[in-house]
C-alpha cells in the first residue's frame, strides 16, 4: 500500500505546488484535519489558515485565505482563492490580507456578517500563529 | 498628378506608419505570449473548480433547497448582458465582433418581450454600445488602469454582479467575451453565468464524497466563487484574444503599408522618368528650332 499521496495547490493565478507528500494538514472550515494516503474522499471548505505539507524532504507551509480542498484516496487538491508560500508572507503582505478581510466584513450583506467576522478572526489567528501583529 | 515632392513625402509617411505597425505587432506578440501563459496558469484551477462544482450541483440541484444562484429566480424577465471588450482599439474586428454578438442577443431578447440591461467591461465596448443602446447600459467597469489582470479584478466584477442579483435587478446574467483559438481566429462567445449552468457531468465517474460542512453549505459557498472564476477565465481569454487580434491586424497593416510603398515608388519613378523625358524633348526641339 502506498503511503504517499499527490498534493496539488492551485490558485486562480498560478499553480503553487504539485508534489508527492506524506501528509497534508488542512485548515478546514470546521476544524483542522490531516489527510494521509487512502483518506476517505471528501470535500471541505477552507478557512484562512496555514496549510502544511509534509513530504520526504521536510515540510512546506502555505498561507491560504480560503477556498476548498478535495481529498481522495490518492491525493489532495487544494483550490485556494489566494495562497502564498510561507516565505513570501511578510508583515506587509499580511497587513494587506487582513485589511481585505476587514473590508469584506464592512461591506458584507446582513446575512453574511457572521461569516465575515469569522474570516477576520481567523485571519487574526493566522497572524498570531506566524508572529505578525494584527494592525 | 501629384508632384515628385508630394510623392516623396507620401512614401516617407507610409514608411513611418509601417515602422509603427511593425513595432505594435511585435509588442502584441510579446504580450500575447504573456497572456497565454496567464491563461494556462489559470486553467488547472478553473478545470478542477468546475469539476467539483458540477458534481455538487448535480447532486443538490434537484432539491428545492438549491441556492438561487443555481436554480435561478424562477423567472427570466430581466437579462443582464455583461459585455467584455478591450480598453484599446487597433485590434481588428475584436471589439466589434463581441459587441455585434451582444447586440444581436439584446435585439432577440427585446423581441421576445424581455428587459435587457447591459454592463460593459472595457472602454471600447461602452463606446460602441453607447450610441444605440445607451438607455440599457446600467454600469461600466473600467480596467484601463490595470496593468496586469489579477483574480481580484474578477472578484470585484463578480461582487458587483452578485450584489445586483441579490438586489433583484436581474434574473439571468450572460457574459460576452472572445474565446482565444489562435492568432488568426478568436470566437466571440456568450456564456450564461447566473443561474449557473453546467455541462452534464458523467454520472458514472462521480465519486461519493464526504462533505464538511454540508453539501448545501459548500455549494452556497462555492457558487459565488464560481462566478468570479468564470469571469476571471473570460477576462484572461479576452486578453489573449485581444493581443492575438491586434497582432494579426498589425501584421496586415504592415503588409498593406509595404504594398503601398511599392506602388508609390513605381509611381514616383515613372513621374521622374516623365520629367526627364519632357526636359529632353524641350532641349531637342529647342536645338532643332535654331
Amino acid at each position: 500500500m502506498a503511503d504517499t499521496l499527490q498534493f496539488d495547490l492551485v490558485s486562480p493565478e498560478r499553480r503553487l505546488a504539485s508534489v508527492v507528500a506524506r501528509e497534508v494538514q488542512i485548515p478546514g472550515a470546521d476544524g483542522d484535519m490531516t489527510a494521509m494516503a487512502d483518506h476517505a474522499p471528501m470535500i471541505t471548505t477552507l478557512r484562512p489558515g496555514v496549510l502544511r505539507v509534509v513530504h520526504g524532504g521536510g515540510s512546506d507551509d502555505y498561507v491560504v485565505s480560503g477556498g476548498f480542498a478535495e481529498v481522495t484516496a490518492s491525493g489532495v487538491s487544494v483550490l485556494a482563492e489566494q495562497a502564498l508560500p510561507r516565505a513570501e508572507v511578510t508583515q506587509a503582505v499580511y497587513d494587506e490580507m487582513l485589511a481585505a478581510a476587514r473590508a469584506a466584513q464592512g461591506s458584507a450583506a446582513s446575512d453574511a456578517t457572521d461569516a465575515a467576522a469569522k474570516t477576520v478572526a481567523d485571519m487574526v489567528a493566522v497572524g498570531e500563529q506566524l508572529g505578525f501583529a494584527a494592525r | 498628378m501629384p508632384s515628385l515632392k508630394d510623392l516623396k513625402n507620401r512614401i516617407a509617411s507610409v514608411k513611418s506608419t509601417r515602422k509603427i505597425t511593425k513595432a505594435m505587432q511585435m509588442v502584441a506578440a510579446a504580450k500575447l505570449r504573456r497572456a497565454q501563459e496567464a491563461a494556462e496558469q489559470a486553467r488547472p484551477y478553473t478545470d478542477r473548480f468546475n469539476a467539483v462544482l458540477s458534481g455538487l450541483a448535480a447532486s443538490v440541484g434537484g432539491s428545492d433547497s438549491a441556492p438561487r444562484l443555481l436554480s435561478g429566480t424562477g423567472s427570466d424577465k430581466v437579462h443582464l448582458l455583461v459585455v467584455m471588450t478591450a480598453e484599446r482599439g487597433l485590434c481588428g474586428g475584436f471589439n466589434s465582433s463581441i459587441v455585434k454578438l451582444a447586440r444581436t442577443r439584446a435585439a432577440e431578447l427585446i423581441a421576445a418581450g424581455k428587459t435587457v440591461k447591459i454592463l460593459t467591461v472595457g472602454k471600447k465596448g461602452r463606446e460602441q454600445l453607447r450610441r444605440d443602446w445607451a438607455s440599457h447600459v446600467v454600469a461600466h467597469v473600467d480596467l484601463s488602469a490595470v496593468r496586469k489582470l489579477g483574480y481580484t479584478n474578477a472578484q470585484d466584477i463578480a461582487r458587483d454582479l452578485l450584489g445586483r442579483f441579490d438586489a433583484g435587478e436581474y434574473d439571468v446574467a450572460t457574459i460576452f467575451f472572445s474565446r482565444f483559438q489562435s492568432v488568426i481566429s478568436q470566437i466571440p462567445t456568450a456564456q450564461q453565468i447566473i443561474p449557473a449552468k453546467f455541462e452534464e457531468a458523467e454520472a458514472g465517474a462521480a465519486m461519493l464524497y464526504d462533505y464538511e460542512p454540508s453539501e448545501e453549505a459548500i455549494l452556497a459557498d462555492l457558487l459565488p466563487r464560481g462566478v468570479a472564476t468564470q469571469i476571471f477565465a473570460a477576462l484572461l481569454e479576452n486578453a489573449a484574444s485581444e493581443q492575438g487580434a491586434r497582432m494579426s491586424a498589425m501584421d496586415n497593416a504592415t503588409r498593406n503599408a509595404g504594398d503601398m510603398i511599392d506602388g508609390l515608388t513605381i509611381e514616383f519613378n515613372r513621374s521622374r522618368q516623365a520629367v526627364i523625358t519632357n526636359e529632353l524633348i524641350e532641349i531637342i526641339s529647342g536645338a532643332e528650332a535654331l
